[in-house]
């Protein structure tokens, strides 16, 4: 009997506290967008391949919950994105900033590319071309094509 | 003509040059924003006595070492026995953070391992590790007498870190 008492009460009370962050969240979709949004930007320091929004991991949670707490408390995506670059550095954004340590990073692939066309086209320009063949190289190169 | 043939070569040599120096860097050691930066503020309680608190303040004008730390944390074990080697000969101060932890556990592994901590506080949340940007413990901070924070080591601290790192770094702070 007891037992049974003891059950009823700790279902119902599961049962309120599952309902109440529900509400919330229902509530506040727009707020929760935003956390989603904000967190998709940011890293998790634990699983480093990971944003914030696709890790499950204590702290990732927990910074997740620090993310919505100062929305709510009305602070805008810079501010926030400031107190978490405080604390973690730029490592911690998944879009590093443009500044003088991160320039390799940012120019890096156009250098590879005009590193790249440029080989191509000195490769290119090296290689002797078919007009520049005389006659008889021509013509026994027409010959040597002919089936 | 020669010379071409050598380019791959060069090219490959390079190439391993750049991968090898890649390949020997730590990813997850992140470059700590808080290096010559003040020490953020923290105040909480004691975990030998929780009716008192500690504040990040009451230690200026002393070089001072943080060590963040949790008795659920393995590698905070390994690094255990230096920590009260290194308080055993009074080297610098060690005020612990006690991270995330039940402070039952933490005062039993207290009293099993043996103490290093001048005084340890309770970080039951988190916040305070946030605020340090920890996120992996054990982490270490050597904070010099006017409050800023001039060394960072994430994972267990090792004798060789000790002595390469920090002794010199501490001979410097005090000098």
């Amino acid at each position: 009997m007891v037992r049974a008492l003891l059950l009823a009460m700790a279902l119902t009370a599961g049962a309120a506290q599952a309902a109440g962050p529900a509400g919330d969240v229902a509530a506040d979709t727009v707020l929760e967008a935003r956390v989603q949004q904000l967190a998709a930007e940011l890293r998790c320091l634990v699983c480093q391949n990971q944003s914030l929004a696709d890790s499950h991991a204590d702290l990732a949670v927990q910074l997740k919950g620090q993310v919505r707490e100062q929305l709510r408390a009305g602070r805008s995506e810079q501010q926030v994105i400031d107190y978490m670059t405080q604390r973690y550095g730029d490592f911690v954004l998944y879009r590093p900033p443009l500044k003088a340590s991160t320039l390799l990073l940012w120019g890096g692939p156009a250098l590879l590319l005009l590193l790249g066309a440029g080989s191509l086209a000195w490769g290119l320009r090296a290689r002797p071309r078919a007009a520049d063949l005389t006659d008889a190289e021509s013509s026994r190169a027409a010959a040597l094509l002919e089936p | 003509m020669k010379k071409r043939l050598f380019l791959p070569l060069a090219f490959f040599v390079v190439l391993a040059a750049v991968l090898g120096v890649g390949l020997s860097l730590n990813p997850r050691e992140v470059s700590s924003p808080f290096i010559g930066r003040p020490a953020p503020a923290f105040s909480l309680p004691q975990l030998q006595d929780p009716a008192l608190r500690l504040g990040a303040g009451e230690l200026k004008g002393q070089v001072w070492m943080l060590n963040v730390w949790a008795s659920w944390c393995a590698p905070c074990r390994e690094e255990h026995p230096l920590l009260v080697s290194l308080a055993r000969e009074q080297a610098v101060p060690i005020i612990g953070l006690n991270y995330k932890d039940d402070p039952r556990n933490a005062q039993e592994w207290l009293l099993r391992l043996g103490d290093p901590y001048k005084v340890c506080v309770i970080d039951r949340d988190g916040r305070a590790g946030i605020d340090y940007g920890v996120y992996g413990v054990p982490e270490t901070f050597v904070i010099d007498r006017a409050g800023i924070v001039r060394f960072k080591h994430v994972g267990p601290l090792t004798q060789e870190v000790w002595t390469r790192e920090v002794q010199p770094l501490l001979q410097q702070l005090r000098g």
